[in-house]
């Protein structure tokens, strides 16, 4: 085949976008999910939690989040009585593999799991530079992988401490709620996983979902309430001296 | 050496400064700078540089009806080809930004908010390691039987068999692993105080001895039920 410079010049450029767009592929469709009908948020029953970190190992394994960081993680709170403000608070490896037993037996002691809030009014999304973070129109804060440039703004913004910068791919990343899973008609790999309930996926506009009920007779309490952030990461027997 | 450039700088007092930069101009800037100073006598003005005085800069301007011209309130427009000579730079340029931004921005931008619309679509896409309680229920119903009459009820099944969605997949390309009891159980069911008073836990090195834990309890369905080494 005879080819002018010119022409291999021309045709350079043009076969580079035909071998991008055959590398993107097309995304696997979920057909039957509907976005506009569902806003999602999760239940973490305290009572329930048993600090065995199997969320913390499930949405590792889910998610290949890379090791020594984490998208939820499990606290354990050690509150003196005489000193209720403030809580020692200890996390190794996230909790994922269980708690050591605990120095001193006074006081009270509970497991607390972390994870993203998905903020309604999300102060992550509205720093983003870019528009790489947004508040899905189901109710998840997500990141768009290829739009990060991994300024870290998010990363400083979030009241939660819910974010990291991956050291490899250098880009934001978080707890997706398990996005390719719920809208697939599964749970998260964390609630799956949790084998006390303590955690509980909820649908706030599914009228049936338990979590309906569960609010109307608990005393459930958000994180930090006061940063007016409305998170959907609801806590039912949440203590005073979590932050 | 012939000089490359000839800067004239007009003071104030009249005293003109000219400045010759040699050709080759490579060491000490000052040594290739000759400095003549003159002076001369006040001469008219000339505003618009060398040989172009007022009157020939208005000859050269672009004709404009006589209206305007003697209309004071069409000044403005006396210059006209100014302006649409910076018209047509803006318009040249907005255009080139439409084209570029046209060709940045992703199709899928602003579908729903400040985000790429289809990011969500690729979150969605990602690939399961789980499979689901339900998946694994499907062929072993046996378990399931045993599993659904005990307290352990409610643990699903790869919170302890591990992630086999694979499996789940393709039963024959992924066999899962046998299960070591002494690591499992303890994940839970070790004492520690921070876990609720009505979880059943242990002190494991007290509690069996240092034998398996499936010597008594079966994990399916844990409750001791009949003598040691019922079946399931």
């Amino acid at each position: 085949m005879n080819m002018t410079r010119r022409q291999l010049l021309i045709l350079l450029p043009a076969a580079a976008v035909a071998w991008k767009s055959i590398l993107a592929g097309t995304p696997e469709a979920s057909p039957n999910y509907n976005m506009t009908e569902h806003w999602w948020g999760m239940l973490v029953d305290i009572t329930k939690c048993i600090g065995c970190g199997s969320c913390v190992r499930a949405c590792q394994l889910e998610n290949q989040v890379t090791d020594g960081y984490f998208r939820t993680w499990v606290e354990r709170y050690h509150v003196s009585d005489y000193d209720i403000e403030s809580p020692k608070v200890d996390s190794p490896d996230g909790g994922k593999n269980g708690f050591p037993p605990a120095a001193v037996s006074d006081g009270k002691n509970f497991f607390v799991p972390k994870m993203c809030n998905h903020c309604v009014d999300s102060p992550c999304t509205q720093v983003c530079p870019v528009g790489a973070t947004f508040v899905s129109p189901d109710g998840v804060v997500l990141v768009d992988q290829k739009y990060c440039l991994g300024c870290r703004y998010c990363v400083q913004a979030c009241p939660y401490g819910c974010r990291f910068v991956d050291p490899k791919k250098e880009t934001a990343q978080k707890c997706t709620l398990c996005y390719h899973r719920i809208t697939k008609g599964l749970t998260t790999a964390c609630c799956e996983n949790c084998p006390t309930g303590a955690r509980q996926l909820a649908d706030l506009k599914n009228p049936n979902d338990p979590i309906h009920e569960f609010l109307k007779t608990h005393s459930v309490q958000v994180l930090k309430p006061y940063m007016a952030t409305r998170p959907k990461l609801f806590y039912n027997g949440l203590d005073g001296s979590v932050r | 050496m012939t000089p490359l450039f000839t800067v004239r700088v007009a003071r104030s007092d009249n005293v003109t400064t000219l400045c010759d930069l040699e050709h080759g101009g490579l060491g000490p800037f000052s040594s290739h700078i000759s400095t003549k100073q003159f002076t001369k006598t006040p001469q008219p003005r000339d505003t618009y540089g060398e040989g172009r005085n007022a009157s020939s800069w208005q000859h050269n301007r672009p004709r404009l009806p006589e209206w305007v011209v003697a209309n004071p309130a069409m000044k403005a427009f006396r210059d006209a080809g100014h302006l649409f000579r910076l018209a047509s730079v803006f318009l040249v340029g907005g255009i080139l930004f439409l084209a570029l931004r046209g060709f940045l921005v992703p199709r899928s931008f602003g579908q729903y908010g400040h985000y790429r619309g289809s990011a969500i679509k690729e979150t969605a896409a990602l690939p399961i390691s789980y499979a689901g309680h339900q998946v694994c229920e499907g062929c072993h119903a046996d378990i399931l039987e045993v599993k659904s009459k005990g307290v352990h009820k409610g643990v699903s099944c790869e919170a302890c068999h591990g992630p086999l969605a694979k499996h789940a997949d393709d039963p024959a390309s992924i066999q899962p692993a046998k299960l070591d009891t002494a690591v499992l159980c303890v994940r839970c069911h070790e004492a520690n105080l921070a876990k609720p008073k009505s979880f059943p836990q242990v002190v494991s090195a007290e509690h069996s001895g240092g034998a398996p834990c499936e010597t008594c309890h079966q994990p399916h369905s844990p409750a001791i039920v009949a003598v040691a080494g019922a079946s399931q």
